[in-house]
Formats: C-alpha cells, sequence, structure tokens
C-alpha cells in the first residue's frame, strides 16, 4: 500500500529537486517523530526506569540506585509472593476458560442466528461496558451480592441462600467476568462471523450434524480469533486490582494488589517493581504461547 | 414447535442472560441512583435526587469531575494528533525498522495499567510530573494514543494513495497535499478519536490513582469511596460518568457509521 514513490512525471530541476527533497524529509519528521518521541519518552523510558530500579535498594527509607538482587531474591523467595503468583495466574486462566466457554454460545447466536442489523446493534451495545465505569460496575455487583442484596433476596425464600460470593475466589472470579466477557463475546463474535459461510453449508450438505459442524468445522476455521479472545481474558484478569480488592476482599491477595499495597503503603517500590516485571514477563511468555497456538499447526499444514 | 425454532429459541433466551450479566451492573447503577432508600434493595424505596444533590454539594467530587474534564480534554487533542502522524506515517511510508516503530505506537494497552502506573509513578517522581495533572494526561496520552491510531488508519485504508500522487504531480507541496486532501478525508475518523480518546481517559482510573497524588480524578474519588460503606452517591457518580462517556462514544460511532456507509455505497 504505501510503496515508495514514483518520480513526478513533470520532472523539476535538479536544484528544485533537492528542496524538494529536504522539505519531503521535514514533512515526514514532523509528522513520524512525535509518536515515537512520546511513546519512547512516557512508556519505553518509565518501563526501563522500572526494570532499573529492581536492582535498587531502599536504605532507611530512601531509595538508592544500587546493583543488588537482594529485590529478586527477596520476592522470589517469599511464600507470599509464590502464593499469589498462583492464585493471580489460576484465577485468571479460569476466568479465560469460563468467559470463553460462557461466551461461546451467544457469539453464535450473535453471529449466525440473527440479522446483520441486529448483530450491529449487539455488537455495539457490547462496547458500551467499556465506557461505563468499571469501579462502579464492580460496586453493583457487589450490592447484588451482599447478605441483604438483591440476589439473596430472591434466593433465602427459596431456601438457596444466603449464597455467600463477596469476599471470596468465587466473587474475585465474577468480577473478571464482569471485566472481561464483554471483549470476549465481542471477539468470538468476530472470529465467528468471519468463518467463510460456504464451508458450514458445505458440512451440513455432507450430512454432518450440527455440534460436529461446529466442532470439526466452525471452531477450526476460527481458532485464531477464539484464541485471541481467551488470551485477552487472561490478560485483563491478570492484571486487574479492582475486582479482587472489593468483591475478593484482598485474601488472598493478588499479584496486583501486591503492587499496590507495596507501592501505596509500603513504599518498598523496588519489591514492588520485581513483582512488576514479573507480571511483564508471564504475560509475554503466556501471548507468545498463544500465538503458537493460534498460528501453530496451520503453518505446519500450508 | 419445531427443532430448529426450538434450538433458536434456547440459543436466543441464552443470549439474552449473558446480556442481562453484563448489562445489570449497570442498570442497577443507573436505577438505584434515583432511589430514596440508602441500602439499594428491593422493593424500591421511592423516586429522589437527593444522591445527585449530595454530589453536587460536594466539592471533592466537584474538584474531581473538574479535573478529569481538564484530562480527558487534553488528553485527547494530544493523543488524536499523535494516533494520525503515527497513523499516517504507517499509511505512506515504507522504511526499516517500521514495525518496531508501530508496535511501540500500538503497544500500551496490552501492557496491565496498574505496571503502567507503578511505572509512570517511579517516573515522574524523578522529573517532577507526579502529583500533578500534567502527571496524569502523559500517561493517559500512552494509552489512548493506539486507539486514535486504530481508527485513522481504518479510515486511511479507503483512500487510494494515488489521489495523495496526483496531488503531487500536479505540484501540491506535501504540505498542502495533507491539509488539501488527507485532513479533510479524515475527518470523521479524527473527530472519532478525539470523542474515544476523551473517554478513555475520562474512564480511565488505574494510572490516575498512582500517579494523581492530591489532584484526583473523578474515577479515582469513586476508588476512593467504595473503600467506605456503602452510598448511593456511588450510583450517581456512575450514572453521570456514564451519560458522559456513552454521549462521546455514540458520537464517535455516528461519525463512523456515516464513514463506512459512505465507503460501501461508494464500492457497491
Amino acid at each position: 500500500m504505501s510503496e515508495p514513490l514514483p518520480a513526478p512525471a513533470t520532472g523539476p530541476t535538479p536544484l528544485k529537486a533537492t528542496s524538494r527533497r529536504a522539505t519531503g524529509a521535514r514533512f515526514a519528521v514532523f509528522w513520524g517523530a512525535p509518536p515515537v518521541l512520546w511513546q519512547a519518552a512516557f512508556f519505553l523510558v518509565p518501563l526501563g526506569f522500572l526494570v532499573a530500579m529492581t536492582f535498587w535498594s531502599v536504605k532507611s527509607f530512601r531509595l538508592t540506585p544500587d546493583a543488588t538482587l537482594a529485590n529478586w531474591t527477596f520476592i522470589l523467595n517469599a511464600g507470599f509472593f509464590r502464593n499469589a503468583y498462583v492464585y493471580t495466574f489460576w484465577l485468571s486462566a479460569l476466568t479465560a476458560l469460563i468467559a470463553s466457554v460462557a461466551a461461546f454460545p451467544a457469539a453464535y447466536t450473535l453471529a449466525y442466528k440473527v440479522s446483520p442489523a441486529t448483530r450491529r446493534f449487539m455488537i455495539f451495545m457490547l462496547v458500551v461496558p467499556f465506557f461505563t465505569s468499571y469501579p462502579v460496575r464492580i460496586y453493583s455487583t457487589q450490592i447484588f451480592f451482599s447478605p441483604q442484596g438483591i440476589i439473596n433476596t430472591v434466593l433465602v425464600p427459596l431456601g438457596l441462600g444466603p449464597l455467600q460470593v463477596l469476599n471470596t475466589p468465587t466473587g474475585t472470579v465474577v468480577g473478571y467476568l464482569v471485566l472481561t466477557l464483554p471483549l470476549v463475546v465481542l471477539l468470538q463474535t468476530f472470529a465467528l462471523a468471519n468463518v467463510p459461510r460456504i464451508l458450514i453449508e458445505a458440512a451440513h450438505n455432507l450430512g454432518c450434524g450440527r455440534l460436529r459442524t461446529i466442532g470439526t468445522v466452525i471452531i477450526p476455521s476460527a481458532r485464531i480469533g477464539l484464541i485471541v479472545a481467551g488470551t485477552f481474558a487472561f490478560v485483563l484478569a491478570f492484571g486487574d486490582y479492582v475486582a479482587p480488592t472489593y468483591l475478593g476482599g484482598s485474601r488472598p491477595p493478588t499479584l496486583s494488589i501486591l503492587i499496590a499495597d507495596q507501592v501505596k503503603s509500603g513504599n518498598n517500590w523496588p519489591r514492588a517493581s520485581v513483582v512488576a516485571v514479573m507480571m511483564i514477563m508471564t504475560l509475554m511468555v503466556v501471548m507468545l504461547v498463544m500465538i503458537g497456538l493460534a498460528y501453530g499447526r496451520r503453518k505446519e499444514r500450508a | 414447535m419445531s427443532m430448529a425454532a426450538l434450538r433458536r429459541l434456547l440459543l436466543v433466551a441464552y443470549t439474552v442472560l449473558v446480556f442481562a450479566f453484563i448489562f445489570a451492573p449497570i442498570v442497577s447503577t443507573i436505577v438505584f441512583s434515583f432511589n430514596a432508600d440508602r441500602f439499594p434493595s428491593l422493593p424500591w424505596g421511592g423516586f429522589s435526587l437527593q444522591w445527585y444533590e449530595a454530589i453536587f454539594a460536594d466539592a471533592t467530587i466537584q474538584r474531581g469531575l473538574i479535573n478529569s474534564l481538564i484530562v480527558a480534554g487534553v488528553t485527547c487533542v494530544i493523543a488524536t494528533f499523535l494516533g494520525f502522524s503515527a497513523a499516517y506515517i504507517d499509511y505512506r511510508y515504507r522504511f526499516l525498522g517500521k514495525s518496531v516503530y508501530l508496535a511501540l505506537a500500538a503497544l500500551p494497552p496490552t501492557v496491565p495499567v496498574v505496571i503502567l502506573g507503578v511505572a509512570l509513578l517511579t517516573f515522574e517522581g524523578r522529573v517532577g510530573l507526579s502529583g500533578t495533572l500534567q502527571g496524569i494526561i502523559v500517561g493517559h496520552v500512552v494509552l489512548s494514543t493506539p486507539f486514535a491510531m486504530a481508527l485513522v488508519r481504518m479510515r486511511l485504508a479507503d483512500l487510494d494513495p494515488d489521489i495523495e500522487r496526483a496531488a503531487w504531480n500536479l505540484g501540491a507541496s506535501p504540505w498542502a497535499t495533507m491539509f488539501g486532501v488527507i485532513v479533510p478525508f479524515c475527518t470523521p475518523a479524527i473527530l472519532a478519536a478525539i470523542f474515544l480518546t476523551a473517554a478513555v481517559s475520562f474512564d480511565e482510573f488505574m494510572i490516575a490513582w498512582f500517579v494523581s497524588g492530591v489532584n484526583e480524578t473523578l474515577p479515582v474519588r469513586v476508588l476512593a469511596m467504595l473503600q467506605g460503606q456503602v452510598s448511593p452517591r456511588i450510583n450517581a457518580i456512575g450514572a453521570i460518568v456514564f451519560g458522559v462517556s456513552i454521549t462521546l462514544v455514540v458520537l464517535a460511532q455516528l461519525l463512523l457509521g456515516r464513514m463506512s456507509g459512505r465507503a460501501a455505497r461508494k464500492k457497491g
């Protein structure tokens, strides 16, 4: 699309061409430099700074540049970090799985069973939650599940309650689903809508049943999108602070809670940085593995 | 009822259930913001505007709202300019390291905001930006530029590169072409990007929470209120924030809808 430009048809004189090239270069720098400078200065440098800080030390409550591995050995050997790491990873993976399974029938319906106008409207509706204050949504969910909340006022007379969700891992997962489910339904709907109809019809014509078509034609064809959706759910849940704090009651704490506590009250920024760098590395590994899963076998076949 | 119809009914019912789960917190926020009772429960305690009166009388909430509006207003202009620039560079040039350039421009939303928040806090503490509105704006621009870039890039995909070349061949300078051809063509996407980035900034709470110090934005105030006891004032704030954000998103959507409608007509 953006090929190198051919020389203008009406050949300018050599002198003009040089000045033109200078104008062109100035033009390119004017538009090209600001985004990269901004993201370098306020994204790359702070992240690099975070990595550097993992080797600093805190001497009598003051941050001191240093080259110590003490923060790393402390955090990696700390029981509270290991527990939080396993807990956060497990709960995020569980959320990705639940969200993917729960979203699929809805995405299937939106992709195949409703009119295009309805689908467009529903897709717009799925964008709405992203622009609704997430802490406020968690607050509402908290109220729903509270002992005198709506869910228990309905369940208790039926002899089904009271339901204890708040301040449990279940509460955290419910909050993670509030965060991730709209995105997973949205991405799965796009993935399924892009499966060539002709493949599905061919399967039906060849006598393939509906469930078998889903398992052997639709899911393999939409694999990339489905994996991307699940990965996003994992990434969002893994980094979330609000759900584990206000629905999970911070017990046990997740990695993001450890970071916030260390920074906001503990004031041990180097240790918080170690946790943050571990989170980034984990997410990078997870994303690489998922990209491998999404694209891997397809290359072999081709 | 035939099997197919029954199957469809079940699927639609399930989908409604999923949407109910997604929208119940949003709907209840709005409904209970008008509820007279302190504790939001059934049955409904009668219509009241007292929670709205309470938040408009609260100076910290007013300050938060003003801070949020300032941050979103500045963020959307800078982020849209940067996003437009990056999208245009992607559209127009091919150069060594372009994939790195684009990755740098597009990557920030994949990093958890809690980590961006800590990184910006430690960095900004060194350069004297932490605790200021500028410090929040800096982080929000990092986070929202990729959204602006995506919107403009989608629009530019519909612009035939030959049109720009034709303008150059007719003697127009790159600058004249930019402001005579590219910018007018991208105007709907640019406006959509302004609204969308403003909405992203207006709702962002994690970076702002780490960086803001005493200059709380509205979502940071909400986070602080969540630590306290149940208060329907949170619902009232939520309803107002919802109104502002949705207005911005609907405006963006309308502009994009007009854009894709026109593109479809052109192709069809």
